[in-house]
């Protein structure tokens, strides 16, 4: 199948310290890949390539139709920041009926039996939110503009078990119903299993970075 | 029945109310977002750096509002340069300049100005002036308008921006550049250690009381009007200061907000 992404040699240098060195990798288009390695191996500096936010050595070429949504690691708003979920959504998109269909799609339907659910979350502050339903209103937000592909930087880091349990099904059905790439970062091995149809280990060895791109299908 | 002195005076209380109100509506708009951004003592910081340029403008006969103006505006450059090339965070940066712009700015003001460029005097409010806040109210509500949502989404989380090409440096360049505007047409009226608390007292006291951002917003103009208005009243009635008189007003709105906290 056609790559949507192919990263060719990619090097990250911080104060002399190498980060990734030469990581080459490709993408398949709807393929779902883990990006799994040790604290510090520059998981999430690879994704801040990816997303073009640092400069880097080497090459990130997206297929011209590549439209990203990404899902940053754990927000942290502050909760007296009175910005409300439907007012963070806003800034993607004004159309009140869109926003409520994403954030159906995400699991937040109106009169939900729990409150986890419930679409009247769109008028709590965005720091007030569980750690599960900001991970799903990240993702809403990623969703907003129908991308093609999603980044999802450890999704469920400091997320409790019933938060994780309804994000992963949320994952699963995206996976099944829709042609989204999906690259995850997770630490989850039994996640990483479950979900992956590829995994890129980056290991991290006296200060050298070694991509490996192991396929598990 | 009606003296021409009274109808002159009642016009001038009229139009002081009016800049007065500008100003008010203008700072609590930025401070809204500074409060956010968590950035408080730059609003109040950037105040003291007015003060050189006033003295400057002073001694070459200059309208002092304009030379506020060019001493923060180029403070607020070097500031944004340096916190975006060096590694010290911009309060510190902000701490250096305020210290700096404050002793020089003590050592160039000719005496008999000082106290006035220090706190205001509304009296000494020309039309041109007026003017001048005018139109710098109306840039910076436009300006501010333009850009508020890529400033929010920066505060929330500045890759979530970046990953949607906005460029944050730029968007929080703009943003500094119009808490100097408003400090600037601020600076006659309030005076340069009072003028920054325009920026934050109006905004605090509105996120004590708002539910969502908008409400916040509003509010926070809405506290800075009523605070520029009740302060002139005060300083007319009583003949004191005007900078003090409204910064005490904004004050005690803020405690007031307390019992109305949400």
């Amino acid at each position: 199948m056609e790559n949507i992404l192919k990263c060719t040699n990619l090097k990250v240098k911080f104060g002399g310290h190498e980060i990734l060195q030469g990581l080459s990798f490709e993408v398949k288009r709807d393929d779902t890949l883990a990006v799994v390695g040790p604290n510090g191996a520059g998981k999430t500096v690879l994704f801040r390539c990816l997303l073009g936010l640092i400069p880097f050595e080497g090459n990130v070429e997206w297929a011209p139709d590549a439209k990203i949504g990404y899902v940053p690691q754990k927000l942290s708003v502050p909760g007296d920041i009175p910005l409300t979920v439907r007012e963070f959504l806003r800034f993607k998109e004004s159309d009140d009926k869109k926003i409520t269909m994403v954030m159906s799609r995400v699991g937040f339907k109106a009169k939900a039996k729990h409150r986890h659910h419930d679409l009247r979350v769109l008028n709590t502050r965005l720091g007030k939110l569980s750690g599960g339903e900001m991970q799903r209103v990240l993702m809403a937000y990623a969703l907003m503009d129908a991308p093609n592909v999603l980044l999802l930087d450890e999704p469920t880091a400091g997320v409790d078990i019933a938060g994780e349990k309804t994000f992963y099904a949320l994952f699963e059905d995206l996976k099944a119903n829709t042609d989204l790439t999906i690259i995850f970062i997770s630490h989850d091995t039994e996640v990483v299993e479950k979900y992956a149809d590829s995994v890129l280990k980056i290991i991290h060895e006296h200060h050298e970075n070694t991509g490996e791109h192991h396929h598990e299908h | 029945m009606r003296t021409r002195e009274n109808i002159t005076m009642n016009t001038n209380l009229l139009y002081l109310l009016l800049v007065g109100g500008l100003v008010g509506a203008a700072s609590g708009y930025l401070g809204s977002f500074m409060v956010l951004k968590r950035m408080s003592l730059v609003g109040d910081a950037l105040s003291h750096v007015a003060l050189p340029g006033i003295a400057i403008a002073l001694t070459f006969g200059i309208n002092p509002m304009l030379g506020a103006l060019v001493a923060l505006a180029i403070a607020t450059f070097g500031i944004w340069y340096l916190a975006e090339h060096s590694e010290v965070y911009p309060e510190a940066l902000v701490g250096v300049f305020f210290t700096a712009s404050l002793s020089l700015g003590l050592l160039l003001t000719p005496e008999p100005e000082l106290l006035e460029a220090l706190f205001g005097d509304i009296d000494k409010i020309t039309p041109f002036d007026g003017l001048m806040v005018l139109a710098g109210a109306v840039i910076i509500f436009i300006a501010t308008t333009l850009i508020s949502k890529k400033l929010l989404l920066g505060v929330v989380s500045e890759d979530l921006a970046k990953s949607q090409k906005i460029d944050v440096s730029k968007i929080n360049l703009i943003y500094l550049l119009l808490v100097s505007l408003v400090v600037a047409l601020g600076v006659k009226f309030l005076g340069t250690l009072l003028t920054g608390a325009m920026v934050i007292i109006p905004a605090v006291t509105a996120k004590n009381i708002s539910r969502n951002i908008k409400s916040f917003h509003i509010f926070s103009i809405l506290f800075g009007i009523v605070s520029s208005t009740i302060g002139i009243l005060i300083a007319k009635y009583f003949g004191i200061s005007s900078g003090p008189a409204v910064v005490l007003t904004a004050v005690v709105l803020f405690i007031a907000s307390y019992f109305f906290r949400k």
